[in-house]
């Protein structure tokens, strides 16, 4: 298959959608899955069923995360002519409502039953659900659960890596292509040679969106500049970091966008096999991730000669098993490989000797499926977005004890008092905003005075933290900086893997140290060791995940250190009323 | 129930399955961590038997076979109760009251997370981070996903479950 049957399955597919009058969306990731939606999309698809006269009035389309994660199930209507409209904590009844009220329109009494497949099936039921769907259109107390779609929570976004995500059925590669999809890849192969992909991609500013902040381009131009008989590119998707799901959710919404990254990559690099390592919690996204590779080869968009041009790519998943380090790139490649995933020194770097002793390019999910877009507006579009060394959009896992919890994707440089405050609409239950930890375990926590900085790779670093994967985790005044510090302390024991002493053991004496202090037995001499400590663990571990694990103690010690100090003294108070 | 002991590999529909992966990746020793995700899958544990088994097939060193398997922690070498609560003690649901959960459930069933009660009734698991943070605290019970839980209608939901079958939690208390 080459590109004129790529659009021709595009037009196909862009006017099967015409035809419809009116489309709901249902969202069906983890988030609102957890959250009853598998049954509310059936609900929707039978109610459709019910009133539907010749079966092209309305669909009901099974799409990705819709943002709003919090009010979840979310159902989006969208007709023509008409605004979109946004429905949240949609329950089963209110499904039924949603349909009544936007697909039927006319009179009850008018209502033609369909000729579909469930009338003939249980015709009995049909009558029964008509009945109901009937009285639900009288109620027509959906107004509560509209959502307002011009919220701060949806214009403050600028979706680049989710522009599809949420309008499209994740499983249907036709859907991604009615959108663009596979364009930049069509572009690539037929306009560009290698060494302009990788410039096109240096220019844009596009860094590495796993944590590290590397320019992808330079990357790829490593890896194109070797000379090697075979190269790999791999998709990092083992996004351990607890309370992020950023990667997840692009990978189960839009596979064949993550897909189409990592194609693109792999010729720009020379690579002829790619593997996309996913974290083993992701049942979903496995899934759907196997589904995208296999529609891909169907339409000749993977294997021997892609797209009809020569150049050749496969692609396969492998399966992380949970352990936090294995993000890190040797780790992950060990893994791969079928070993204990320990991480080794660098250099030699993947990009001169990574799986197996290939050049290999890594690159997290997101990163990926920024290339795309990057290629279709130009590097020269991408760099116009964010600030001056961090272009283009961050995805964030916005969660904690805000209004609005969900998935967002904004423009770097915004303010966090815009994230927390607009987008996230206020701490929950009117207490205080104490701090925004950003970067996970391997990240720290932002406290109030700074909330006005814009976020970018540079700040945060300077702030004591990092951009980390993308997860952002809004703490009030309920929680004690040290219990937190040593909740991520914790973690990272877990997590270390055990290769080197500075991670693994440095890691429990900062436990124990905080341990005391938070029991009251801390003295003010501890609180240097516990500093000191941080700073050896930092400087001497052999990879990031042991370089950062002392971050989030450093950072609360750096803004908080008061809370440490009362813990301190209040201990010494009572040892001395004790005595 | 029957332990893998008692079941030959022939027949058995988990060895198969096991079998059916070694094949695809062509017996490569490198596809021991994807051999193992299997027999995770179909054992819902991993048995010595199997970890032999697959050290056989592959012609991995058992050392290296139990030194891959200990590495990771979906890998469990005991098997599961009867129900079982996943809590998520990811940051999100950490900020919102997991760790309340999960001193709630190991005091009434008087076990430690991780581990079962005895005679395989509950096993009590705690796992970083399921990625439905918006939905905060989040368990997941017997494979179904539950957001916003509070300890008190966990426990009671719990509890019920627990008695329904034949063990009570208070028995177990007693011991």
């Amino acid at each position: 298959m080459n590109n004129t049957h790529l659009e021709a399955l595009a037009q196909q597919e862009r006017a099967r959608q015409e035809q419809y009058r009116c489309r709901i969306f249902c969202c069906a990731s983890t988030a609102c899955l957890s959250a009853g939606a598998g049954q509310i999309l059936n609900g929707l698809q039978q109610a459709v069923a019910v009133f539907q006269s010749d079966g092209h009035e309305t669909e009901v389309v099974k799409t990705g995360c819709m943002g709003l994660c919090s009010r979840g199930p979310l159902v989006r209507v969208e007709k023509k002519g008409e605004a979109p409209l946004l429905y949240g904590e949609v329950t089963p009844e209110i499904a039924q409502q949603i349909v009544a009220w936007h697909v039927t329109m006319t009179d009850s009494e008018e209502i033609s039953p369909s000729q579909g497949e469930e009338r003939a099936a249980a015709p009995h039921d049909f009558v029964h659900l008509r009945a109901t769907l009937r009285h639900a259109a009288q109620k027509r107390d959906l107004e509560h659960h509209l959502i307002p779609l011009d919220s701060p929570f949806f214009t403050k976004q600028m979706r680049v890596v989710m522009r599809e995500t949420g309008h499209i059925d994740p499983e249907k590669l036709e859907d991604y292509l009615a959108h663009g999809g596979y364009q930049a890849l069509a572009k690539v192969l037929s306009e560009m040679t290698p060494e302009q992909v990788c410039d096109e991609i240096l220019r844009s500013g596009l860094r590495g969106r796993g944590g590290a902040g590397y320019p992808t381009g330079q990357k790829w131009h490593f890896a194109r500049e070797q000379q090697a008989p075979q190269k790999y590119v791999i998709a990092n998707g083992d996004e351990g970091d607890p309370g992020a799901y950023m990667d997840r959710t692009v990978m189960e919404d839009n596979p064949h966008r993550v897909l189409e990254g990592m194609i693109i990559a792999a010729y720009a690099v020379g690579a002829s096999y790619g593997y996309l390592y996913i974290r083993g919690e992701y049942t979903i996204a496995v899934q759907r991730i196997h589904q995208a590779i296999r529609a891909a080869r169907r339409r000749g968009i993977l294997g021997k000669s892609v797209l009809d041009t020569g150049f050749s790519f496969d692609a396969d998943v492998r399966i992380g098993a949970g352990a936090f380090v294995c993000g890190e790139e040797t780790a992950l490649m060990h893994s791969i490989e079928g070993k204990r995933g320990v991480p080794r020194i660098r250099p030699p770097y993947p990009t001169t000797s990574g799986l197996w002793g290939a050049p290999t390019v890594i690159n997290n999910v997101e990163t990926l499926a920024n290339v795309p877009s990057i290629i279709l507006n130009g590097a020269d579009w991408f760099a116009s977005l964010g600030t001056e060394q961090s272009k283009g959009t961050k995805v964030f896992a916005l969660t904690g004890q805000l209004r609005h919890t969900g998935l967002i994707e904004v423009p770097m440089g915004i303010s966090l008092r815009e994230i927390v405050y607009d987008i996230g609409g206020g701490i929950q239950g009117n207490r205080a905003f104490k701090a925004a930890q950003t970067g996970g375990p391997s990240g720290g926590c932002i406290p109030a005075e700074h909330l006005d900085t814009p976020v970018d790779y540079e700040n945060l670093t300077a702030l004591g933290s990092i951009m980390g994967s993308g997860g952002l985790v809004i703490i009030d005044d309920t929680t004690r900086m040290p219990d937190f510090a040593r909740f991520f302390i914790d973690f990272c024991v877990d997590e270390s893997c055990g290769k080197c002493v500075p991670c693994r053991v440095g890691t429990v004496q900062i436990r124990s140290l905080l341990d005391k202090i938070i029991s009251g037995q801390g003295t003010p001499e501890d609180l240097d060791k516990l500093e000191k400590l941080c700073m050896i663990v930092k400087a001497t571990s052999l990879c990031g995940l042991g370089q950062s694990a002392p971050n989030p103690v450093l950072s609360t010690l750096r803004f908080f250190r008061h809370e440490y100090e009362a813990l301190i003294k209040q201990g010494e108070t009572a040892q001395v009323s004790a005595g | 129930m029957m332990t893998p002991k008692d079941i030959s590999p022939a027949q058995d529909e988990r060895y198969k399955a096991l079998d059916r992966t070694i094949k695809r990746f062509d017996y490569h020793q490198d596809a021991l961590l994807e051999v193992l995700n299997t027999a995770q899958e179909m054992f819902g544990y991993l048995p010595q038997e199997v970890l032999r088994y697959i050290s056989r097939q592959l012609r991995v060193p058992m050392s290296r076979v139990y030194g891959v398997a200990t590495f990771y922690h979906m890998f469990t070498f005991e098997p599961l109760g009867e129900h079982n609560c996943i809590v998520c003690a990811g940051t999100a649901c950490h900020v919102k009251g997991a760790d309340r959960i999960i001193q709630t459930l190991s005091e009434a069933f008087s076990i430690q997370p991780g581990t079962t009660t005895p005679g395989g009734v509950f096993s009590l698991t705690v796992t970083r981070c399921l990625g439905c943070c918006g939905l905060a605290p989040v368990v997941v019970l017997d494979g179904e996903v539950h957001g916003k839980e509070t300890p008190e209608g966990l426990l009671a939901r719990l509890s019920e479950i627990v008695a329904s079958v034949h063990a009570v939690p208070q028995e177990e208390r007693a011991k």
